[in-house]
């Protein structure tokens, strides 16, 4: 029964997972760019939605209405100033400023915020469960957090299909130079695709937040590393691949962790390895053409 | 205009007046393909200008280059394979200017594509996507329409039948200078076709006024061709004759660092 309910954490955790991958994802996707920073901007967002609170006082699960929107303008506004200008040098040349951007901001954190751990105190919500059967309970919020990353992924999968940015976004992922010479302004492109990779990042990392203990290491150590596992996992650009990976990222995770609460992480790196020996376009993805 | 360190055109300037058809012929790599990129705006000329009907739009990105008129149908058709006719179709809304030309207008010019145009591109033929490359450019309504090597990997019968299009091209008012391998294709639709050789023109005239020997020593670079003019609105840099549609001048003096846009 250990096992089952390891395959359903794993399945739960899965989603959040999905949620941190889908940004990274979209901008690899649009601009062959790994954003090296994603996981620290999701613990500048759970940071974020915790000053929120402290000054507004609304409840914590209501944070993400201001901090998911102020993270898309500032994905647009960076994209459109300091990842423009290193992309029109080099691929290489951005790939540097993500790290620079991912070392500011981890060190800052700890210069102003300090070392310590915090949560999101979302109250007896955090504990709250419900049993199936006599040995597996699973957690509202894990259930709400999964829900919101499909949700999220429905939303973006609709935005992508059938509206006039998400084709634009497509054509210039597609073939960025042809998209120029049919009229599509690419940078505007860009900004559009960080801001919703900026938007659902924060949004993972509030949910991150209210789930788990987070301090300003975290974000390197494991969200940039668990979110870059599960695209690879379910393949690039797949929308659907990603939380796919994401889930059976989650469930080799609780796996392990059922295991040996040790080997949780390294559980999830063996799937990673696997999967890139035996299957290195993902689960969803195509193999590149020569 | 240089790749990298190399220049690839060395002084060009062609007027295309408004209305009418020119070609550029030329051998592999002697910058046709380059000339018709850098009026497109891909690439930057090191130094000259670009005119459309006397509005310098040298300084444009090529995005603004469609707001004003200028539209090209790439080399290799460059459809966007994932999305489908009708969205390769809108993406060419974009910049568009209003104009004639709609998409329903193309799916009137091209009867096969109202049907198909929930397919993705990627399973078009190859003359299929080339009508979807043409549908693209034209619902921008260009003045000007860039047309880069239309005929290539195609059936001769699917290129004369694209050919036989340009006709109607015109009649709506559109401009085209067009890049072409085949030579008698090219002396075929043109009335007035340039040669280049290893990025200069070594000739230009109506195809009537120029003889194969020629064209043939302008094309490979046998002996010297005398430029031969007729009477037309050509070769003329920096021209600001009102009907002039198009003026591409393009004299290189200096080395720049190299482009993010080259191939």
């Amino acid at each position: 029964m250990s096992w089952i309910n390891a395959v359903i954490q794993g399945i739960l955790i899965g989603g959040l997972y999905a949620l941190f991958a889908c940004g990274l994802s979209l901008l690899f996707g649009v601009m062959n760019v790994i954003n090296l920073a994603h996981g620290d901007l999701a613990v500048v967002a759970a940071y974020v939605a915790l000053g929120v609170v402290a000054i507004t006082h609304v409840p914590a699960v209501w944070a993400f209405l201001v901090v998911v929107p102020v993270f898309a303008v500032l994905g647009y506004v960076l994209q459109r100033t300091l990842f423009q200008a290193s992309l029109n040098r080099s691929v290489l040349t951005t790939l540097l400023v993500t790290f620079g951007l991912s070392v500011v901001l981890e060190n800052g954190m700890q210069q102003f915020l300090s070392a310590n751990s915090h949560s999101i105190d979302i109250g007896t919500l955090v504990s709250a469960s419900f049993s199936v059967g006599s040995q597996i309970r699973i957690a509202y919020l894990n259930l709400v957090i999964l829900l919101v990353a499909v949700i999220v992924l429905l939303g973006l999968q609709f935005f992508l299909s059938s509206t006039k940015n998400g084709r634009l976004i497509r054509a210039v992922a597609d073939d960025r130079e042809a998209a120029q010479i049919a009229g599509v302004n690419y940078r505007h492109v860009f900004g559009i695709s960080a801001a919703i990779a900026f938007g659902t990042v924060a949004l993972a990392g509030i949910a991150f937040g209210m789930f788990s203990q987070f301090d300003p290491t975290i974000g390197t150590d494991q969200l940039l590393l668990f979110a870059f596992e599960a695209v690879v996992i379910g393949g690039l650009g797949s929308l659907w691949g990603t939380l796919g990976g994401g889930i059976l990222l989650g469930i080799a995770q609780a796996i392990g962790a059922n295991i040996k609460a040790a080997d949780q992480v390294l559980a999830g790196q063996l799937l990673f390895l696997l999967i890139l020996i035996v299957r290195p376009q993902g689960l969803t993805g195509r193999r590149e053409r020569a | 205009m240089h790749h990298g360190q190399l220049q690839a055109l060395h002084g060009v300037s062609l007027a295309v007046p408004a209305g009418s058809v020119h070609a550029m012929i030329g051998a592999n790599g002697a910058g046709k393909s380059t000339l018709l990129r850098t009026i497109a705006g891909l690439h930057n000329p090191t130094t000259g200008s670009i005119l459309l009907h006397g509005t310098d739009v040298t300084g444009l990105h090529p995005e603004q280059r469609v707001a004003a008129g200028i539209a090209m149908v790439p080399e290799g058709r460059r459809l966007f394979p994932t999305l489908t006719v009708e969205e390769n179709l809108l993406v060419g809304l974009a910049s568009a200017r209003p104009g004639p030309w709609t998409i329903e207008g193309v799916y009137d010019l091209f009867e096969w594509m109202r049907e198909r145009r929930g397919q993705h591109a990627a399973q078009l033929s190859g003359g299929e996507q080339q009508a979807v490359a043409i549908g693209r450019a034209l619902v921008a309504n260009p003045k000007v329409l860039l047309l880069d090597e239309l005929s290539l990997g195609l059936a001769p019968v699917v290129v004369r039948r694209i050919y036989g299009l340009l006709p109607q091209l015109l009649a709506s008012g559109v401009t085209v200078l067009l890049v072409e391998q085949d030579v008698s294709q090219a002396l075929n639709v043109a009335a007035v076709v340039h040669c280049l050789l290893e990025g200069r023109i070594t000739l230009e005239g109506e195809p009537a006024a120029l003889t194969p020997a020629q064209i043939e020593s302008a094309y490979f670079g046998v002996g010297r061709a005398s430029r031969n003019g007729n009477g037309h609105a050509l070769a003329v840099r920096g021209t600001e004759a009102p009907d002039t549609a198009v003026t591409e001048t393009a004299i290189t003096d200096s080395a720049v660092p190299e482009s993010g846009a080259d191939a």
